[in-house]
C-alpha cells in the first residue's frame, strides 16, 4: 500500500497547466484532458467562487440540454455528453433532463456508449424510478445477446437497479444463465438473482436448487456469489439450512488450508471475504445449536490459529471468529482462545484495533464479565480517549455491565458524554439508555428524578416518547411500598417547583408537560408546607411564555385546573379565566370558559378531578349513546345519516373507479388500492382531544398506561450480573460499595492473573485516581465470576418495581416465559381473565412436566392454578424454584430437541393393527392425505392425516400408546406461529390413553399470514416413569388452504375488474401437457381450482384462500408457453399462487 | 462479502466530492444532505483518530490516501476492518489500472473508475475478489473501445476467458 499512500499532490490548479493526466505510464484507455470535458473540468477548477461556479453549470447544462435533444446529435456526442452530465450531477446540479436520453443510448448505442449508457443509468435512477421501465426491454435485448461484453453489462445493471414488478419478464433469461460456460456470466448471474431475492423473494422461491448448484460451482467466485443469498436466507431462517453446515465448513477448510488459487490471496491470506462470509454464516447456523456447532469447532480453532500474520486483515478475520466463537453453542476452551484474541484487540496501541476490541467486549460482556474485570484499566483509559468514538464504545460497554453499585457513576459518564455531542441519534440512544438505566438501578429517589430532569432536558423533544410516558406511569402506578411511592412523587413535585422558579430557564415541551402533570397530580402532597398559590402562580407565567406551544399549554391548563379542583377560590384563577376568555388561541379560550364553569360548580369538578386517581378504571360510553336523542332528532328533521370515515373514502373511490385505469395496469392500480387501505386504517370518529379540558391529557396518560405494561425493554442477562440476592437488604449493598479499595481488592482476588493485577504494583496518582474510577465501576461484576453461561433468573434487586395487576405471586414467579401472559390480562377483564387462566395453566402443564414432580402433585398443582390466589400456591411456591432456575426450562428448546423420534421398526406396527389410524366415516368423505406418521418414539407414536373439507383445513393427530400401560395426561402442544391460527386453541389434552389404543383429535387451522409453506411445531409430552417429550412438526402449504369458487362467467368478468394487485407469467409447459385442457385440469386437480370457462385458447380459473379471499386466474396458451394472469384483492396471494402453479406445471 | 454497503463516497481534501456511489435508494435531496455532513464530520478529524465513526445508525469507514478521502457507510453489525481492506483492494485496482493512480486520474476518468467499482463491488457487495479477474474484465470491456469501428469480428475473437 506504501507507495499509493505516501505520494502526495500539490494544489490542483497549479498542476492542471502542465500536467497531462493520461500521460502516466501507458495506462489503458485514459482519456485526454483536453477533451470537452476536461474543459469544463478546468474552467470549474480555475473559478474562486460557488456562485461563479453555478453560473458556469448552469449554462452547460442549458448547452447539454439543447445537445441531447436535437435529433442531428450523434450517439457518440451523446455518449460524452452524458460523462458531462454524471459530472454536473457529481457537483451538486439536477440534469434529470438527461435521463431519459441516457436509457436511449444504453438502448441504442454501440457497445461503448451503451456502457456508458447503462453506467449513468445506474447513478442517475434508483430502483423505484419511473424511467427505469423503459430499460427492460433493452435488458431482455442485451441478455439474449451473442456477445458477452452486452451481457455481462446487462447483469451489472440488473444486480444494481431493477423494477420489482418485471422481475418476470427476465428471470427464465437470468436462470439459463445460471449454464453458461463463462463463470463472469454465471457470477453475475447469481449476483442478479441475489438483487431479485432481496427486492422480491418469492418471485426466486422455485430456483432453490440452482443455489445449490451454484455454491457448489467450480468457480471460486461463482461459489463467492452464492453464498451473498445463503447468508441472507441463512439469516432469516436458519433451521431451514443445517444440513448445509458440513459443506460450509469444508469449503472454510479449504479456504483456510490455502486450497484456493492463489489469485484469491490478499496480501498473502487466502480469500478473506470469503472467510469472513463463511464465519458469519456458520455463526448463524450454530448459534443455540449445540449439534450443529459441534461440526464447526476445528474449522474456527484452525482459523484461530491460522490468522497470525500482523496485518489489519488477519484482525479483520480474527474479530470475525471470535464473533462467531461467541454467537455458536459455547465450547470452553474456544471461548478461552477467543478471549486471549480480544485481549489482543484491546490492549492494540493501534486505535482502529482498540475500537474493535471494544466493540467486540461489549459483545460479549454479557457472557463472560470477567473479560470486562481483566481489561478494567484499558476500559477507564478508553472512557477519557480523545477521539469520541473509543468514548461512545466504551459506554456502551459500561451500559451493559450496569448494576445496583455502579448505576450513579456510569450514568454521569454518560451525561458527561451528552454534553458534549450534538448528534441528535447519539443524543435519542444514549438517553433511553439512561433513563432504562435508572428505572432500573435507581439507588436513591433524589437521584432518581435528579437524573430524569437531566434525561428531559438534554433528550428534550427528540427522546423516544416511551421516556416520558414510562416515567409518569411509574410515578403514577408506584411500586409495593405506598410511603416510599408518595416520597418520590413528592420529591418530584419539589423539584419540578425548584425548576420553575428560574425566571428565564427554557425547557422542552415534554419536560414542562411532564412537570405540568406531576405539578397538576400531585402538588397537594407539599400543601402543609406550600401555597398552591405559588405553585399556580408558576404555572400562569409558562402560560405566557412565547416559547411554550399550544400542546403544552393544554397540559398546563389541565394542571392547573386540577389544582384549583382541590383549593377554594384563588386569585390566580380568576385572574386567568379573564386573560384567557378573550384570548385568540380559541383552544385557550376554551379551557378558560371550562375552567369558569367548573369553579362555579364545585361539586362537579370535585367528581371530575377526584385526587389522585390516575390509575383508578374509568368507563368511556365510546358508543356515544347518549347522543342518540339527538341523532333521532336529526334524521327526523331530513339529515343525512352518517358515514363512517372508511365508507365515504370507498364510495369516493369506486366513484373514481368509474374513470376506469385498469388498463395501465401495476403501477396505478396497485397505488390505489395502498391508499384505499391507509384511509380504513385510519382511526375514525371519536375524537378525545376536544374533551373535557382536565381529563383530556389525564385520559390519554391512562390509556398508554394501561397499553404498554411490558415496560422498557429488557437487555438479555443484564440481571444476570446482579450479585445482590434478594433477601440483602440494600443498605448492606450501599456499605460494601462505599470504600473503593477494599472492593477493588475484593475483586482482585478472584484474578489473580488479570493485566490491571500487574499495572496496580506501581499506582502513580494518576494510576490511583483510575483505579478509584474502576472500582466504582466494576464493582458487583467480581462476585459473579461463578454465574453460569446461561445467566441467573430474573433475580430482582431494583429499586422501582413495577406493581402488576395480576397477582403478584403469579407474575414474579414466572417472569421469563409468561412476560407475554401478563400483557394479555391487561384488556377488558371478565374474558380475559379466563383466557388467561387457560394460558397459564396450559404453560404450567408443560413446565411441571419437565420438574420431577410425581403425577399425582402435578395434577393437584394444574388444578390449584385454576383458582387464582389460592393457598396452595404458597406451597407450590416452594417448590417451582427447583426447575425454575434450572437451564433445561429456561431453554426450553434446547432440552427438546435431544428427543429425536427413533425409527419404527416395520414388523411391530404390522402385529399393532389396532394401532393404524383411520379416519370417521364422516370425515373420510372430504378429501384427506393419507396418515403420515410425525413422530414416535417406543410408547407413543403421532399420526397425522389432514382433511381438507369445505371450509378449513382440518388436522387430525392420532396418538397411539404402544405400550403396555396406560398413559395418563398426556399433552400435545402446538408452538404459537406468526402464520397459523388454531380455532380450537393451542394446545390438546388427552386425560388416559389405554395401553395398545389409540386416540385422536381435531384441530381446525386457518393461515394468519400469507405464506408459500411453513412449518408449525408442536410436542407432545407424556409422564411415564421420566418426563419425556416427542417433538414434530407439520409442514403447512398454500394449497391447503385454497380451494375452489364456483363462480359463473358473468360474475368472473365483474370481479376482475374490481381486484386491483395482478401478476403475469408465461409457465413452459412440457409437451405431455400439451393442450391448454391438460394443463388446466392438472391445476384443477393439483391445486383444487375451479375452472369457469374455456374459450379457444383461454381458460378462466378461480379459487379462493380460506376464510374467503378469491383470486382469479386467466391462463392463455401460447407457441408452447402457458401465460397466466392471476388477480386477488389481496396483494400477496397472486404472486404465491403463482408459483404454486408453476411447482405443479414443472411437477407434471 | 459479510458487508452490506450503503453507500461510497470520494472526496479531497478541500472537501469537493470525486465520486459517489449508492447502493440504497435516496432522494437527491437526502445524497446532499448525507454528502454534505459527512465531508464536514470526516475533515474535521484527526489524522490519528480512529478510521471509524457512527454517524445516525450507520457506521462510517473512511481513510485518507494522498488528497483522497474514501468513505464507506456500513451497518453497524458489519465488519469495520474487512471495509477498510474493501477500499484499499479498491485503490489498489485504480493503482494497478492508471498505473500509480493520483488524484487527477479520477478527476478527469471518473467514468472509468466507476467501471472498476462495479466489477468489484456490485449492488453493495463484494462480488470479484480476485484482482487479476477485475482488471481482466475491465482490459476486455476497454478493448472495444480502440476497435469500436469494426466491433463485431474482434468480439467474437475476444470473448472472456
Amino acid at each position: 500500500m506504501s507507495d499509493v499512500v505516501e505520494r502526495t499532490l500539490s494544489a490542483l490548479p497549479g498542476l492542471l497547466g502542465q500536467h497531462e493526466p493520461g500521460a502516466g505510464p501507458g495506462g489503458p484507455g485514459r482519456a485526454s484532458a483536453t477533451s470537452r470535458l476536461g474543459g469544463l473540468i478546468r474552467s470549474i477548477t480555475a473559478l474562486s467562487s460557488k456562485h461563479e461556479e453555478e453560473k458556469l453549470i448552469q449554462q452547460e447544462l442549458t448547452n447539454l440540454k439543447a445537445t441531447v435533444s436535437a435529433p442531428a446529435t450523434t450517439l457518440r456526442l451523446m455518449k460524452e455528453c452524458m460523462v458531462r452530465l454524471i459530472y454536473c450531477e457529481m457537483l451538486g446540479y439536477e440534469s434529470s433532463f438527461g435521463y431519459i436520453h441516457a436509457i436511449k443510448l444504453a438502448q441504442q448505442g454501440n457497445l461503448l456508449e451503451k456502457r456508458v449508457g447503462y453506467l449513468a443509468v445506474s447513478l442517475f435512477l434508483h430502483e423505484n424510478h419511473e424511467l427505469l421501465l423503459l430499460l427492460v426491454n433493452t435488458v431482455v435485448k442485451d441478455l439474449q445477446s451473442t456477445n458477452l461484453v452486452e451481457v455481462c453489462m446487462a447483469l451489472t445493471v440488473v444486480s444494481q437497479i431493477f423494477p420489482r414488478e418485471m422481475i418476470p419478464a427476465v428471470l427464465p433469461l437470468i436462470e439459463d444463465k445460471l449454464q453458461h460456460s463463462k463463470e463472469i456470466i454465471r457470477r453475475k448471474a447469481v449476483q442478479a438473482l441475489y438483487k431479485f431475492y432481496l427486492i422480491a423473494p418469492n418471485q426466486v422461491q422455485h430456483i432453490h436448487d440452482k443455489f445449490r448448484k451454484a455454491l457448489c460451482d467450480r468457480d471460486v467466485g461463482v461459489m463467492a456469489a452464492s453464498l451473498h443469498i445463503y447468508l441472507q436466507m441463512i439469516k432469516e431462517n436458519s433451521s431451514g439450512y443445517k444440513d448445509l453446515t458440513e459443506s460450509f465448513v469444508t469449503i472454510l477448510k479449504q479456504v483456510v488450508g490455502g486450497k484456493l488459487p492463489i489469485d484469491f490471496n490478499y496480501h498473502s491470506v487466502p480469500a478473506p471475504w470469503l472467510q469472513i462470509q463463511l464465519l458469519r454464516i456458520l455463526g448463524l447456523l450454530g448459534k443455540d445449536d449445540p449439534r450443529t456447532s459441534e461440526l464447526m469447532y476445528d474449522v474456527l480453532d484452525e482459523s484461530l490459529r491460522r490468522a497470525e500474520i500482523n496485518h489489519n486483515i488477519t484482525y479483520a478475520i480474527l474479530f470475525e471468529c471470535v464473533q462467531t466463537i461467541y454467537t455458536i453453542h459455547p465450547k470452553p476452551d474456544l471461548l478461552e482462545k477467543a478471549a486471549k484474541c480480544i485481549g489482543k484487540f484491546v490492549l492494540s496501541p493501534k486505535i482502529n484495533l482498540k475500537y474493535l476490541g471494544l466493540k467486540a467486549l461489549t459483545y460479549v460482556i454479557q457472557q463472560d464479565p470477567n473479560l470486562a474485570l481483566q481489561h478494567q484499566m484499558t476500559i477507564i483509559e478508553c472512557l477519557d480517549h480523545p477521539d469520541p468514538i473509543i468514548k461512545r464504545e466504551t459506554l456502551e460497554l459500561l451500559y451493559r455491565i450496569t448494576n445496583g453499585q455502579n448505576v450513579t457513576v456510569i450514568v454521569q459518564k454518560m451525561l458527561d458524554y451528552l454534553k458534549q455531542s450534538k448528534e441528535e441519534y447519539t443524543i435519542i440512544n444514549l438517553v433511553s439508555k439512561i433513563a432504562e438505566l435508572a428505572e432500573k438501578y435507581a439507588p436513591a429517589n433524589e437521584w432518581f428524578i435528579q437524573t430524569m430532569n437531566a434525561v428531559f432536558s438534554i433528550g428534550g423533544d427528540v427522546m423516544h416518547p416511551d421516556i416520558p410516558n414510562n416515567f409518569l406511569r411509574l410515578l403514577a402506578e408506584g411500586f409495593d411500598d405506598e410511603k416510599e411511592d408518595e416520597q418520590l412523587r413528592l420529591y418530584a413535585v419539589q423539584s419540578y417547583l425548584g425548576l420553575l422558579e428560574e425566571e428565564d430557564a427554557i425547557y422542552p415541551q415534554k419536560f414542562l408537560q411532564v412537570m405540568s402533570w406531576v405539578l397538576g397530580e400531585y402538588s397537594y402532597l407539599i400543601n402543609h408546607e406550600g401555597d398552591p398559590e405559588v405553585i399556580m402562580t408558576r404555572l400562569h407565567k409558562l402560560l405566557k411564555k412565547t416559547f411554550v406551544t399550544s400542546e403544552t399549554k393544554a397540559w398546563i391548563m389541565a394542571a392547573i385546573t386540577k389544582i384549583a379542583s382541590l383549593n377554594r377560590g384563588s386569585k390566580t384563577i380568576d385572574k386567568l379565566i379573564q386573560e384567557f376568555s378573550t384570548s385568540l388561541d380559541t383552544c385557550m379560550r376554551q379551557y378558560a370558559f371550562e375552567l369558569k364553569h367548573l369553579c362555579e360548580d364545585k361539586d362537579l369538578m370535585k367528581n371530575l378531578l377526584p385526587r389522585d386517581a390516575s390509575c383508578n378504571d374509568m368507563v368511556v360510553d365510546a358508543s356515544l349513546s347518549f347522543l342518540d336523542g339527538f341523532v333521532a332528532e336529526g334524521l327526523s328533521r331530513g339529515a343525512a345519516p352518517y358515514k363512517p370515515h372508511h365508507q365515504r373514502q370507498e364510495e369516493k373511490l369506486s366513484q373514481e373507479k368509474a374513470l376506469n385505469f385498469e388498463p395501465y395496469g401495476l403501477s396505478l392500480s396497485s397505488s390505489m388500492s395502498s391508499s384505499g387501505f391507509t384511509g380504513r386504517q385510519s382511526p375514525t370518529g371519536l375524537s378525545l382531544g376536544s374533551d373535557m379540558s382536565g381529563n383530556s391529557t389525564e385520559m390519554g396518560q391512562k390509556e398508554m398506561s394501561s397499553l404498554k405494561l411490558d415496560g422498557v425493554k429488557k437487555l438479555w442477562g443484564k440481571d444476570g450480573y446482579l450479585p445482590k440476592k434478594e433477601s440483602k437488604t440494600g443498605k448492606e449493598d450501599k456499605l460494601e460499595a462505599v470504600p473503593p479499595g477494599s472492593t477493588l481488592g475484593g475483586n482482585m482476588v478472584d484474578h489473580p492473573l488479570s493485566e490491571a493485577d500487574q499495572e496496580v504494583v506501581s499506582p502513580s496518582e494518576e494510576e490511583k485516581e483510575k483505579q478509584r474510577l474502576a472500582s466504582t465501576l466494576f464493582v458487583g461484576l467480581a462476585s459473579d465470576s461463578a454465574v453460569s453461561l446461561m445467566g441467573k433468573a430474573d433475580t430482582t434487586t431494583q429499586k422501582f418495581k413495577r406493581k402488576s395487576k395480576i397477582s403478584e405471586t403469579q407474575n414474579s414467579e414466572e417472569a421469563p416465559s409468561i412476560q407475554h401472559d401478563a400483557t394479555l390480562s391487561f384488556r377488558p377483564l371478565p374474558e380475559a381473565q379466563s383466557n388467561d387462566n387457560e394460558n397459564i395453566q396450559s404453560t404450567e402443564h408443560v413446565r411441571l412436566r419437565k420438574s420431577s414432580l410425581s403425577s399425582s402433585e402435578v395434577l393437584e398443582a394444574s388444578i390449584s392454578f385454576k383458582r387464582p390466589q389460592s393457598l396452595t400456591e404458597a406451597r407450590l411456591d416452594a417448590k417451582l424454584p427447583d426447575y425454575r432456575l434450572s437451564p433445561s426450562s429456561l431453554f426450553a428448546d434446547n432440552n427438546i430437541e435431544v428427543f429425536q423420534p427413533s425409527q419404527v421398526i416395520p414388523s411391530v406396527v404390522a402385529s399393532k393393527a389396532s394401532l393404524i389410524p383411520s379416519l370417521s366415516e364422516e370425515l373420510a368423505n372430504n378429501p384427506h392425505s393419507e396418515a403420515v406418521e410425525l413422530c414416535s418414539c417406543d410408547t407413543l407414536a403421532v399420526n397425522l392425516c389432514k382433511v381438507w373439507t369445505d371450509d378449513c383445513l382440518l388436522l387430525v393427530l392420532f396418538v397411539a400408546n404402544r405400550s403396555s400401560s396406560a398413559l395418563k395426561n398426556v399433552n400435545l402442544v402446538f408452538e404459537n406461529s406468526e402464520h397459523f391460527k388454531i380455532v380450537e386453541g393451542l394446545s390438546y389434552h388427552f386425560p388416559v390413553i389405554k395401553a395398545q389404543s389409540l386416540e385422536s383429535c381435531q384441530k381446525s387451522v386457518q393461515m394468519e399470514k400469507n405464506c408459500m409453506q411453513e412449518i408449525l411445531v408442536g410436542s407432545l409430552n407424556y409422564h411415564l416413569e421420566m418426563e419425556t417429550g416427542l417433538e414434530f412438526s407439520v409442514t403447512l402449504s398454500l394449497t391447503d388452504f385454497i380451494r375452489p369458487m364456483k363462480i359463473t362467467t358473468e360474475d368472473f368478468g365483474k370481479l376482475w375488474l374490481s381486484f386491483s394487485n395482478d401478476v403475469k407469467q408465461n409457465v413452459k409447459m412440457s409437451p405431455s401437457q400439451g393442450s391448454l385442457s391438460i394443463a388446466l385440469n392438472t391445476l384443477q386437480q393439483k391445486l383444487k381450482l375451479h375452472v369457469v370457462d374455456i374459450v379457444g385458447n383461454e381458460g378462466l380459473v378461480a379459487c379462493q384462500l380460506l376464510p374467503s379471499v378469491p383470486c382469479l386466474l386467466h391462463c392463455r396458451t401460447h407457441a408452447g408457453m402457458l401465460a397466466l394472469w392471476l388477480r386477488s384483492p389481496c396483494s400477496a396471494l397472486p404472486d404465491s399462487l403463482l408459483y404454486q402453479c408453476q411447482k405443479v406445471m414443472e411437477e407434471t | 462479502m459479510s458487508v452490506h454497503m450503503q453507500f461510497m463516497l470520494l472526496f479531497s481534501r478541500q472537501g469537493k466530492l470525486r465520486l459517489q456511489k449508492w447502493y440504497v435508494p435516496l432522494s437527491d435531496k437526502e445524497k446532499k444532505k448525507i454528502t454534505r455532513e459527512l465531508v464536514q464530520t470526516v475533515l474535521a478529524r484527526k489524522p490519528k483518530m480512529c478510521s471509524f465513526l457512527e454517524w445516525r445508525d450507520l457506521k462510517i469507514v473512511y481513510k485518507r490516501y494522498a488528497s483522497l478521502y474514501f468513505c464507506c457507510a456500513i451497518e453497524d453489525q458489519d465488519n469495520e476492518l474487512i471495509t477498510l481492506e474493501i477500499i484499499h483492494r479498491y485503490v489498489e485496482l485504480l493503482d494497478k489500472y492508471f498505473g500509480s493512480v493520483c488524484e487527477l486520474d479520477i478527476i478527469f476518468n471518473f467514468e472509468k473508475a466507476y467501471f472498476i467499482l462495479d466489477e468489484f463491488l456490485l449492488g453493495g457487495e463484494v462480488q470479484e475478489t480476485s484482482k487479476k479477474n477485475v482488471l481482466k474484465a475491465i482490459e476486455q470491456a476497454d478493448l472495444l473501445q480502440e476497435e469500436a469501428e469494426t466491433p463485431r469480428s474482434v468480439l467474437e475473437e475476444i470473448g472472456l476467458t
